[in-house]
């Protein structure tokens, strides 16, 4: 396959990014709460990702996927809870903050203008200037060397405008754009929504390289196939709070689907009161 | 083994890339084509078949001074055009621009009077200029702080600047009229550049598009990137050359090539350089391309949209200067009439769209050039004037059209 000599590099550049202590966590949310008015969107919840691995977050709707993912990229704040990142503890209080800290949200919208090219999208807000003049040769070599290091080669030409892109040319524009800026972990909400068998594929492959790379990814997916493919461990919410954190290895897909529908739960919404008195 | 494979630094496959460029860019140029992104390529069509029409229709449409006479006609409306193709850019509309254009004539002319305030000529322009200017800003302010739709508040400004046209005229004379009798200011529209002049003026725009594209193939070639074939450059700026050499010749045999030529040529450059060159240009096109991936991306939206909107009060300015000096007085009808229609018209006619986000800064003369020479070829056939605006409306409708057209076409090329 013409993937072999890419792999090859990202490997080496794998040994060069991943930090020598593996396994402890790169973000750890510990304890983390969101109210809004009455609705308790999420409780006490644990979250981790280390570099190197792909951390799945599934769950129902109203699971509160969005709010955990959101209070981390600095939308909202949570009430409580604390954020470690690289062993430090940190405050995140607005989307700038968490892109200091190199954490990268790709949604699912993607957020591209449909209108530029490739190169200026992944440059967008960024741009490389050459004195007042945009050093178009520069970005353009930069993006392609992203862009290659992700083994992403379905892209003809960084000059055409993104509008006439597939769904997972477009996807993977996205996640480019967001590893490129020494990103230390990448959150991907539901990336294979609204893709096709192939393109799902290569988005996969695409999330499973950044991981290869040294990153810390999380997936956000309703696809329990796609989790069970790329992730290494899986989270799963249910009703604002976490049932459970599942290696993939030692699990099955009825055990998730179990834990998605039916989890228990140390606390359960509106029985607290009466529990309590 | 690993940069053999396919990283585009490699001499064998920069070759290759080389050869295939000029057959490249015919394809890539086809493609845009059906995605929608037509450029200026309907706008030709639409010029030539116009020049063949009135041409056919009245014998005076091909002569020198007629051919000098539209340069003139062009002059005012594609300055305003210019900031117009800007407020297009952002998605946004600015219904202010032709009374803006007059309150920046009106305050020029007023400055100038002899007896009176008396200024030199650079300081009245460059009041009228920095007015406009905060105008825009105020228009800018309004549409992103209070959040009203710019529809709205440049309506709200049409009728408020054209009042302060009435105000300002009548107040400083009582028939309305007021002359400019600055040598200066009447010569911008009113003279003409010598034979040679006009030769080294072409000659410098040629030679600096040729200058600017080789330097642009260098860096690419130095970063080792593809680029297009030189002998493209060389073909286009060879019929730059052509076309310019033909019109600087005809404009010679009548009066030479006016002087707004060279003054619209500046800011056309300008501006296209800012559009297409800078870190500002490019956040332009974003917000009009997409506002919200423009906020996540960190862009200031609110500022870029400010900003518009003082270009346009701006070239408003320029254009209305231009006018006045053309017309040599000003009166409380200045900026009025078709004006900011027919600079609307002539930026979409130009292949600006209306939707935010697709259109370029040269699209204003192109634009300009329809507009004007429709308006030209009917006053040469003597039209009556109710047959003159249904025919211009009818243009203006047919550019809206292509224009929806080739959103329909973009939007089923993106989906697919």
């Amino acid at each position: 396959m013409s993937t072999a000599p890419v792999t090859e590099k990202a490997a080496a550049e794998t040994q060069k990014r991943r930090p020598a202590a593996d396994g402890t966590p790169i973000l750890d949310c510990r304890n983390v709460s969101k109210r809004f008015g009455a609705v308790q969107a999420l409780y006490k919840v644990d979250f981790d990702v280390a570099a190197g691995e792909v951390m799945a977050l599934v769950g129902d709707n109203g699971a509160g996927k969005s709010t955990l993912i959101k209070g981390i990229a600095g939308i909202y704040t949570f009430d409580e809870g604390e954020i470690h990142f690289e062993g430090k503890r940190v405050r995140i209080d607005n989307p700038r903050d968490s892109a200091a800290l190199g954490i990268e949200v790709v949604y699912q919208d993607l957020a591209l203008a449909d209108n530029l090219d490739v190169v200026a999208n992944m440059f967008l807000g960024r741009e490389r200037l050459n004195g007042v003049v945009l050093n178009e040769a520069s970005m353009e070599q930069e993006s392609r060397k992203t862009l290659d290091s992700l083994s992403v080669t379905t892209l003809q030409s960084l000059r055409q405008a993104v509008a006439g892109l597939s769904g997972g040319q477009r996807q993977a524009v996205a996640v480019a754009k967001a590893v490129m800026w020494n990103s230390k972990v990448v959150i991907l909400d539901e990336p294979t929504a609204a893709l096709g068998v192939a393109q799902t594929r290569q988005v996969l492959d695409l999330v499973r390289r950044l991981a290869d790379h040294g990153l810390g990814v999380v997936i956000i997916t309703h696809n329990l196939h796609d989790a069970f493919e790329v992730a290494d461990r899986i989270t799963v919410l249910r009703l604002g709070q976490r049932v459970d954190v599942y290696e993939k290895e030692t699990s099955t897909q009825q055990e998730i689907v179990h834990a998605i529908t039916a989890g228990s739960l140390e606390h359960v919404p509106g029985m607290v009161a009466e529990g309590e008195l | 083994m690993i940069e053999a494979q396919g990283t585009p630094e490699s001499p064998q496959v920069e070759a290759e890339g080389l050869r295939e460029t000029l057959e490249e860019m015919v394809r890539g140029w086809v493609a845009r084509l059906r995605v929608g992104d037509w450029g200026a390529l309907p706008i030709f069509v639409g010029l030539i078949a116009l020049a063949l029409l009135f041409g056919s229709l009245d014998s005076n449409f091909y002569t020198a001074q007629n051919f000098v006479n539209l340069l003139l006609q062009m002059a005012g409306v594609t300055s305003i055009a210019i900031g117009v193709v800007f407020v297009l850019l952002i998605g946004e509309i600015d219904l202010s621009v032709g009374f803006v254009s007059g309150v920046g004539a009106v305050v020029m002319t007023l400055l100038l009077r002899p007896g009176e305030q008396d200024w030199p000529w650079w300081a009245a322009v460059g009041t009228a200029l920095i007015i406009c200017a905060v105008i825009g800003l105020l228009h800018g302010l309004i549409i992103t702080k209070a959040r009203v739709p710019s529809f709205v508040v440049t309506l709200a400004g049409y009728l408020t600047w054209s009042g302060v046209v009435l105000i300002l005229t009548t107040e400083a004379s009582s028939s309305g009229t007021i002359r400019i009798q600055d040598d200066v200011v009447l010569r911008i529209s009113n003279d003409y550049l010598a034979a040679w002049a006009g030769w080294l003026f072409l000659a410098l725009v040629v030679g600096g598009y040729v200058v600017l594209e080789l330097l642009k193939v260098r860096s690419r070639r130095a970063s080792g990137l593809g680029h297009r074939p030189i002998t493209v450059t060389l073909i286009q700026a060879a019929a730059m050359a052509i076309v310019g050499a033909l019109g600087v010749y005809y404009a010679n045999t009548n009066r030479g090539v006016p002087y707004v030529v060279v003054i619209v040529s500046v800011f056309l450059i300008f501006w296209t350089f800012v559009a297409s060159r800078t870190r500002f240009g490019r956040h332009v096109y974003a917000v009009g391309g997409n506002p919200e991936a423009a906020r996540r991306a960190g862009i200031n939206v609110d500022r870029i949209r400010i900003a518009v909107f003082m270009i346009s009060s701006f070239m408003a300015c320029v254009g209305g200067i231009i006018l006045a000096s053309r017309l040599r007085s000003v009166d409380p009808g200045t900026g009025g009439g078709q004006l900011l229609l027919n600079a609307i018209a002539a930026a979409v006619i130009g292949g600006t769209s209306l939707f935010g986000g697709f259109g370029r800064v040269a699209s204003a003369v192109l634009g300009a050039a329809v507009v004007v020479m429709v308006a030209n070829g009917m006053d040469l056939l003597n039209l009556a004037s109710g047959w003159k605006f249904v025919i211009t409306g009818g243009v203006l409708l047919a550019a809206v059209l292509l224009d929806a057209f080739a959103k329909r076409a973009r939007a089923a090329s993106g989906v697919a």
